[in-house]
């Protein structure tokens, strides 16, 4: 599904290193989550992936399904099938939140060469989908995002990833800002799309998202590279001793 | 009011092109205290206070210069909305094209046919407000519009008229030099909606001047024409009374040289005023200025006002906005925003927002910001799949929406929505 290999990137503006050499391969069907301590690289992986402006990758590829995605535009990563939840989604006053995802999904659907979504059509999907992350119809109204409350952002992320169907998720620091009960809902939103289709990388600080999103393959990432790869016992190792032994141990 | 070496020889000059029209006694005396009031203060020049941020010459001097005929390849604006059609072809009134002007509640008549009239009530409104609103600035070009004038529009309101009036200026001629002046007076109590479209002439200089009765309520939306080489200075002169409401939005889509001057004096408590308008410019020929005065001279009135604009490839904006509270003017509210969104570094946003405030219970507030597209927002709507071309519109739209919030009337809005759709999807990337 997602395969990276040998990533290094550095900031555009500076000549500073963030990425310094990572190898990553996500199977279909799997999640992998990302822990590291602050500075890592982990928010600039997803970043890079994504598309965002700023950063200058310096050697490496990264493909989705076998397409080279560094030479895409952000848009057709998206729709190639890549979707980056924000850990800070961004507000757009002036442009509803309903109006915001028909122009995505059909921008996505006609870049396929799909048939776009109609009106009622995607009326009917949305509320569904909206009810079951317990998004009302006036969050749906409202400007996207504006005014949202850190929870509510990210149901949002949760919803638009939902409208959309990645192959791809990548989940950067989804709870962050999250009260347990928050948490729980965005998870329970995040496992309803689980599939053996579907790839996840999932960032985080915590272990507490991995109770709920349970990941098949943990990495820590130090310094701008993949440092080590384990089974789910490995976040628990992190939760109970932090970064210094594993750290310590690769070093 | 004169501070200055007057421009003799310009005034001259320009008043050798024109001849003032013939009229009853209270019209011709109106004409000739405005004629006195442009020789008082000479024509404006760039050395003027509000004059400094757009050149006046091209709209003074003798003739105007041409401006080659567009054709708008969009249909007409508000095709399903019922209005009552006024049409003025290079600024002369089209009977022909133009409705049955009798309609309840309106009382219409044309500017010749009023001021030839020795008794009427355009004769307190007529050159008397936009005197009044030369009180604290000069504005020479209104009162030479007010001496010189030759067609236009006076509508007395006398009761609730929900089918809005729309003024229709089409441009033919590229050399037309227009003068229009319209006058309406609200009675109490009474209510309309005056819709303008169209670019009227290679050069217009056109007054509105609107009377607010108590409780009265007059609804404005205005679209300038697209045409590229137009030139326009518009003035609107207003009175509110007490518990009034006075609502007016313009688009501008390109032209070379817009003024817009809004005076607009609160006399009447708990009245409320709002001036907003959305301009949309392409090119180091496009000059758009909004230019607004607004006195709160009563207690517990609300003024806004709300401008917005988008200019690209060396497009300039320019706005000046002053409120002025008057000592006894308590319980002001007056806020004023005035913002450009700058698509490249070629463009630029010139602003001036004053207040002058002698009242001490007032709340005041202005802001004028410049900014570029949020690329944190446009990164947002790409990586969700929106091509960078479509989200850029989206984001120009939604920086424009605040303006257009202003219209109370849906349809209308939308209207202006579409046009600005079309603008956007014209002036490609």
């Amino acid at each position: 599904m997602l395969e990276i290999k040998d990533l290094h990137v550095k900031l555009e503006e500076e000549d500073k290193q963030i990425l310094k050499g990572v190898n990553l391969t996500v199977e279909p069907g799997k999640v992998h989550a990302i822990m590291g301590p602050n500075g890592s690289g982990k928010s600039t992986l997803s970043y890079v992936l994504s598309g965002k402006g700023g950063y200058e990758v310096t050697k490496g590829s990264a493909t989705l399904e076998g397409a080279e995605l560094l030479d895409m535009e952000a848009e057709e990563r998206a729709a190639a099938g890549l979707f980056l939840a924000f850990q800070y989604p961004v507000e757009i006053p002036g442009v509803g939140n309903m109006t915001f995802l028909r122009t995505a999904v059909n921008a996505q659907r006609k870049a396929r060469g799909e048939e776009e979504m109609s009106a009622g059509e995607f009326l009917k999907v949305i509320r569904a989908k909206a009810k079951t992350l317990k998004i009302d119809a006036d969050m749906l109204k409202r400007p996207v995002n504006v005014g949202f409350s850190g929870g509510e952002k990210k149901r949002n992320e949760i919803l638009q990833m939902a409208m959309l169907e990645p192959k791809m998720c990548i989940l950067d620091e989804t709870d962050s800002g999250l009260d347990v009960d928050a948490m729980k809902l965005v998870s329970e939103g995040v496992n309803a799309l689980r599939d053996e289709g579907r790839g996840f990388l999932v960032i985080t600080h915590y272990q507490r998202l991995l109770d709920h999103i349970k990941p098949d393959v943990v990495h820590i990432m130090a310094n701008g590279r993949i440092v080590k790869t384990g089974g789910p016992e490995l976040a628990i190792e992190v939760e109970n001793n932090g970064y210094a032994d594993i750290l310590a141990e690769v070093a | 009011m004169a501070k200055r070496k007057l421009n003799v020889e310009a005034v001259a000059t320009r008043l050798a092109s024109l001849s003032m029209p013939q009229g009853s006694a209270w019209a011709t005396s109106a004409r000739e205290a405005a004629l006195a009031r442009v020789e008082s203060m000479g024509l404006p020049e760039r050395r003027d206070e509000y004059w400094k941020f757009t050149r006046p010459d091209t709209l003074v001097q003798a003739d105007a210069p041409i401006a080659a005929l567009f054709h708008n390849e969009e249909g007409p604006l508000w095709a399903d909305i019922d209005r009552l059609k006024i049409v003025f072809v290079d600024g002369v009134f089209d009977a022909g094209a133009s409705d049955d002007l009798t309609h309840e509640g309106l009382e219409i008549e044309r500017l010749a046919d009023v001021t030839a009239k020795d008794i009427h009530w355009a004769k307190d409104v007529y050159g008397v407000l936009e005197a009044n609103g030369q009180d604290a600035v000069d504005r020479p070009i209104a009162a030479l519009n007010t001496a010189f004038t030759t067609d236009g529009i006076m509508i007395r309101v006398s009761g609730k008229v929900s089918k809005p009036v729309n003024l229709i200026y089409l441009h033919k001629s590229e050399t037309s030099d227009v003068i229009l002046h319209h006058c309406i007076k609200i009675e109490e109590g009474a209510e309309m909606t005056l819709l303008e479209t169209g670019p009227a002439a290679a050069r217009l200089n056109k007054s509105l001047e609107v009377e607010i009765a108590d409780k009265a309520a007059f609804h404005h939306v205005r679209v300038q024409g697209r045409d590229h080489e137009r030139r326009a200075v518009t003035g609107i002169f207003t009175r509110l009374g007490a518990e009034s409401t006075f609502k007016s939005f313009t688009l501008t889509m390109n032209g070379v040289l817009t003024r817009n001057e809004c005076v607009i004096e609160l006399t009447g408590d708990n009245a409320n005023a709002t001036i907003a308008g959305a301009c949309v410019g392409d090119g180091d020929d496009f000059h758009h200025d909004d230019t607004v005065f607004i006195t709160h001279d009563a207690v517990n009135c609300e003024s806004r006002q709300v401008f917005k604009k988008v200019l690209r490839n060396g497009a300039t904006g320019v706005f000046q906005g002053k409120i002025l509270v008057k000592k006894d003017a308590q319980k002001t509210d007056g806020y004023q925003i005035s913002q450009a969104l700058l698509l490249d570094d070629d463009s630029q946003f010139l602003a001036k927002p004053e207040l002058e405030i002698y009242a001490d219970d007032v709340a005041c507030s202005h802001g004028s910001t410049t900014g570029a597209i949020d690329e944190d927002a446009l990164f947002y709507l790409q990586s969700r799949g929106v091509p960078k071309e479509e989200a850029t519109d989206l984001l120009v739209l939604a920086f424009l929406a605040e303006s257009l919030e202003e219209i109370d009337n849906e349809a209308l809005s939308e209207g202006i929505y579409e046009r600005l759709e079309g603008w956007l999807a014209r002036h490609g990337h």
